[in-house]
């Protein structure tokens, strides 16, 4: 059987577009590594879902995934443990304070429901805070959680219903170009006829991407999370800390309390741990224990119940690539999420759908321009809000 | 019920029942009283409360159910936070609420003070303290090799601190004959007599990580200790059964249930039902009947059970009936087990109709095998440590052989680090033959043998084990093939009648047969004896009963008698007919009657509970494997499955067994991805807070 295209990857980005473009009737095979859904580093994300951003893509397609996980159980009728609760950025001096208003007018530029608040509101909204220094933060009340694991089952279940094939446990090793365009994956298991490849492989893009002697600059890092046993519901955005630890070890931590009760919880490494591991290690839950009782005491009864490590597949300039590549016809990217892909992933699988489509971005020119595959990753840009 | 219920134990044949000192605590308000260093589940069950909580989800009542640290359905809030009642001791003062829904955090704490987290270096680390981690420990503390030993119990010994019956196996090698509680003493104390063996005991294993270090739970303390060698000696998991109503309170594990009786002193029930005749379930029912609690019945799935027969016989002279080719239906009640429903089973274990019965209980223990807790051996190999594993954990057997076995790992561990120690070959030989399952059952002859008295050992399986024929003081006792495997035949014709194989007998499977009686019309047997007297005395009348069970007729009990080789075994000698000489294998202090079934009534369909921690019931994973899930971490999104308290240990090989009946092959099956920790930790450990529990 020819398929109208073949979706490398079954991850945050993958399995919604297999979705899409199966619901624009669109002939799509999913080809997963691993054996379900998500299973990749979809599964690792802590599931909070906004779209305060500082980038004017992520920004959008932030906005798009929002409206997309908080209709789904009303369109699809599946719950993906969506919970709005916003996301509050607490600030406790003058430098984050600075950051955090620089960044409205942006925010606010592209459609974002955000402001700023004082010590009295942001108390409120997180309940329990250590408010020694507390200057006030922002809160953005349109953001919110989702659960990746139900996401992903969730999306698959939709994308079979309409029409779309899978195939886990198998491992891409060949993409035929003919004449300058995509005509066939093949696989550990299989050879698949197509008149067009989407590589959404996550950490494994630039693998995918070698296949056909592309250069795709993403390189994975990893970080690593938390989740505790549930508690009564009593937090309702999800937290982000951008001071630095004074253990030299964290750069900013965020946590959130999820629908069903769960905190989970998180914290950026000042120095990246760069490469594909994605085992535990002793280091993290001393590093965020302190970091988490600190700003709220109350947290040190918390019984944590497991952790993990995650990969963030990174490009040079933190921002995705979401592309057609020019030189390959029928070859289009969606990788280098930078660990955003679960948040912006569904609004990104939809820009890529249109793009294969329609020919067309859903985004303006001038925003999707930032996305491009051609782009120089080097210049400097310095995002604010990662 | 009544918080003047007293369920505590006031006498037991095998095990003191000492005075302790008490600490006061509150239950939901009410004052009681707990013995100080008394878990809080056991405070709980000593005044029959049961049920410690209810689930968020659908409100269904919680209680206890590993006893073991392993899952969180025992959770109570202590002081205002939530701890798992089977771990976390009484304190005077405690104000324990049950655990309605999800516990609700406390958020007046004020900041505590951090500490950093030491990290400990030791050549070699031990988890679990039971019969092969401290035989292992025993061999390197022998060489002077710097070891620590943890356990997560207050107590050395793990699952030997329950077990109130004799040990097989032979007696030089694994201390045949000896009570499993006693193994444990004389085990421990070799232990201790080297000082380069550090105990820690309330000491779990918590998480293993990438970098070789393994964390661990000391009281509140957590320390990373990294090894150069781990021995993972931590022993079994029970395995779990799902059916209609296996979740509610009092239905639980053998192991729970011993942990209750046999370490807390507890009366756990009063009516008993087992599900499984291995020798955790048999074991289990005469550690009821020590306790003086009615074992209504017990179940085994296959036309045989598969303990010793030994094990099963006993329970049978003593009135408990052994239903095999029967499995339980379902259990039912209110707020904890009531009834119990089983039905005869066909060749391909499904229940036949028209044979079910019910039964009245208030506890029904699942005692379906065990598996081996070895996820930290699987990481630590991962993570290039180097890990052995002993005992259970490396393969389940008998707990003799893991006290063998943990020697030659010991060994095993002291050559790695370079240390020139021999491991004689003979240990091996002998290691494979404690490991033994249960060999052929022989027909014993019936030849009556020479001699006025002489000795007849109902012991007609192989299996391994020969104290008898170390103390006959005649030598008269011999295993023909001299395998300990073999069966013991009685060689002499002068007995001197002085009960040692008797009274050293772990199976309780001999009786010395004594024809003195002149006129031939009597005869007496010398029979073992370890349950409560009673109102046994020399002269009451007993129903006799042969090897199954049944009954033999009438005897009177002419002596009773507590010898110096007793160790806490009676010898009873009975007068019976003469012609009864050679059936009669034991005695009923009353005659026992069948337990008779309340209700005839056929089982509904029920939708079993798989997954505890979640409520996740068979019907919805059976909805998603027919939808072509085949990843047990997709079975987590979808219906929630193994995302609980007990990391998935207790439903992964329930589910897996669903996938079978759905005709699904295992090896398609994808397993749920292991990650730290191995059970749940308060935060305020990782930050080194210290004096969190002070109040």
């Amino acid at each position: 059987m020819a398929y109208d295209v073949v979706v490398i990857g079954a991850g945050s980005v993958g399995n919604p577009a297999g979705m899409f473009l199966a619901q624009r009737g669109m002939k799509v095979l999913v080809i997963d590594e691993h054996a379900a859904p998500g299973q990749g580093q979809n599964k690792a994300a802590i599931g909070g879902v906004r779209a305060t951003h500082s980038d004017p893509a992520k920004i959008m397609f932030g906005l798009r995934s929002l409206e997309h996980f908080s209709s789904f159980h009303d369109t699809y009728g599946l719950d993906i443990g969506w919970k709005k609760g916003g996301y509050c950025f607490p600030a406790f001096d003058d430098k984050i304070e600075g950051v955090l208003k620089g960044l409205l007018g942006t925010q606010h530029q592209y459609g974002l429901d955000i402001d700023w608040h004082g010590p009295e509101t942001i108390r409120e909204a997180v309940p329990g805070i250590n408010e020694h220094n507390l200057r006030g933060g922002t809160f953005s009340p349109g953001d919110g959680q989702v659960s990746p694991l139900m996401y992903a089952d969730a999306c698959w279940k939709v994308a079979l219903n309409n029409g779309a094939h899978y195939r886990f446990n198998e491992t891409v090793t060949g993409i035929t170009v003919q004449s300058g365009r995509v005509t066939k994956v093949t696989t550990n298991r299989g050879e698949y006829p197509t008149a067009a490849v989407l590589n959404a492989a996550g950490a494994g893009a630039s693998r995918v991407g070698a296949l056909t002697s592309l250069d795709i600059p993403v390189q994975p890092d990893s970080h690593e999370a938390g989740i505790s046993a549930p508690i009564r519901p009593f937090l309702d955005p999800l937290v982000v800390d951008l001071r630095p630890g004074p253990e030299g070890k964290t750069a900013n931590f965020y946590f959130g309390q999820n629908n069903e009760g769960q905190i989970i919880f998180c914290y950026t490494p000042k120095e990246l741990f760069v490469g594909e591991n994605t085992e535990s290690t002793s280091e993290f839950l001393p590093v965020i224990s302190r970091r988490l009782i600190d700003l709220i005491p109350a947290f040190q009864h918390l019984l944590v119940r497991r952790v993990w490590r995650g990969l963030y597949p990174m490009t040079p300039d933190g921002v995705p690539v979401v592309d057609r590549v020019e030189e390959i016809e029928g070859m289009y990217l969606g990788v280098g999420m930078c660990g955003q892909g679960f948040m912006i992933g569904p609004g990104v699988a939809e820009c890529l759908a249109n793009l294969i489509v329609e020919g067309e971005p859903t985004i303006p020119p001038d925003v999707f321009a930032e996305l491009s595959f051609q782009r120089d990753f080097y210049a400097a840009k310095a995002e604010a809000l990662k | 019920m009544s918080s003047n219920a007293d369920f505590r134990l006031r006498s037991h044949p095998i095990l003191p029942i000492e005075d302790r000192p008490t600490v006061s605590f509150r239950f939901n308000g009410e004052p009681l009283q707990a013995f100080e260093g008394e878990v809080i589940s056991s405070a709980l069950f000593a005044r029959g409360i049961r049920v410690f909580g209810h689930h968020a989800s659908d409100d269904a009542p919680q209680g206890m159910f590993c006893a073991n640290g392993q899952c969180s359905q025992c959770l109570v809030v202590a002081d205002g936070v939530p701890v798992k009642g089977c771990m976390v001791p009484v304190r005077e003062g405690m104000d324990i609420r049950s655990c309605e829904g999800i516990p609700e955090l406390a958020l007046s704490e004020s900041l505590p003070e951090f500490t950093d987290i030491r990290t400990l270096n030791v050549p070699v680390l031990i988890v679990g303290g039971g019969p092969s981690g401290l035989t292992a420990a025993a061999e390197l503390g022998a060489l002077g090799i710097r070891t620590l030993l943890i356990d997560d119990k207050f107590e050395l010994g793990g699952k030997l601190t329950l077990q109130t019956h004799s040990f097989f196996g032979s007696r030089g090698d694994c201390y045949a004959g000896t009570r499993g509680i006693d193994i444990a003493t004389i085990l421990a104390d070799e232990v201790a007599g080297h000082e380069s063996v550090e105990v820690w005991l309330g000491a779990t294993a918590v998480g293993i990580y990438h970098d070789k270090k393994i964390g661990v739970m000391r009281g509140d303390e957590y320390t990373l200790v990294e090894p150069e060698v781990i021995i993972v000696a931590a022993g079994a998991r029970e395995k779990g059964l799902a059916f209609p109503g296996c979740d509610l309170p009092g239905v639980y594990g053998a192991g729970a249930f011993q942990t209750l009786v046999n370490r807390d002193r507890i009366r756990a029930s009063d009516k008993l039902f087992i599900v499984g005749g291995g020798n955790v379930g048999l074991i289990a029912a005469y550690h009821a009947l020590q306790a003086g609690i009615e074992v209504v019945g017990l179940v085994e799935a296959l036309p045989a059970v598969g303990g010793y027969k030994v094990h099963q016989d006993k329970i049978k002279r003593l009135g408990v009936p052994v239903w095999t080719s029967h499995t339980v239906v379902r259990a039912e009640g209110g707020e904890t087990v009531e009834r119990v429903t089983i039905a005869a089973v066909d060749e391909k274990f499904n229940p036949i109709p028209g044979t079910h019965r019910t039964f009245e209980i208030d506890t029904l223990l699942i005692a379906v095998g065990l598996s081996p807790v070895n996820e930290l051996l699987i990481k630590a190999r991962d993570y290039g440590i180097k890990a052995f594993a002993a005992g259970d954990s490396q393969e389940i057997a008998e707990a003799s052989a893991a006290i063998f076995s943990g020697r030659i790992v010991g060994r095993e561990v002291a050559r790695e680090l370079g240390h020139d120690v021999e491991i004689p070959d003979e240990w091996r030989t002998t290691a494979e033959v404690l490991r033994s399952k249960p060999g052929e059952t022989l027909p014993v002859e019936s030849v009556e043998p020479e001699g006025e008295s002489f000795p007849i050992f109902r012991c007609s399986q192989e299996i391994p084990c020969n104290p008898c024929i170390e103390v006959c003081p005649l030598k008269h006792i011999e295993i023909p093939d001299g395998s300990i495997m073999g069966l013991p035949e009685y060689v002499g014709d002068d007995c001197i009648k002085c009960g040692k194989c008797v009274l050293v007998c772990p199976g309780l499977a001999v009786a010395i047969v004594i024809k003195d009686d002149p006129e031939k019309k009597k005869a007496s047997i010398m029979l073992p004896w370890e349950l409560p007297l009673g109102d046994l005395q020399e002269g009451s009348m007993v129903e006799t009963v042969d090897d199954d069970g049944n009954e033999v007729g009438q005897g009177a009990i002419k002596k009773i008698k507590l010898g110096k080789y007793a160790d806490r075994r009676y010898l009873i000698t009975v007068e019976v007919p003469f012609e009864h000489r050679m059936k009669v294998a034991g005695f009923r202090p009353h005659p026992v009657a069948e337990p008779c079934a309340v209700d005839e009534g056929e089982a509904q369909d029920g939708d079993p509970v798989v997954c505890r921690c979640s409520r996740v019931r068979k019907s919805g994973i059976v909805g998603e494997i027919r939808a072509g899930v085949r990843d047990m971490n997709q079975l987590k999104a979808s219906v929630r499955s193994g995302m609980g308290a007990c990391g998935g240990n207790t439903c992964t090989e329930l589910i897996l067994r669903i996938f079978r009946e759905e005709g699904v092959d295992p090896s398609e099956v994808t397993l749920p991805s292991e990650r730290p920790l191995e059970t749940e930790v308060p935060l305020s450990a990782f930050a080194g807070v210290k004096n969190r529990k002070k109040k």
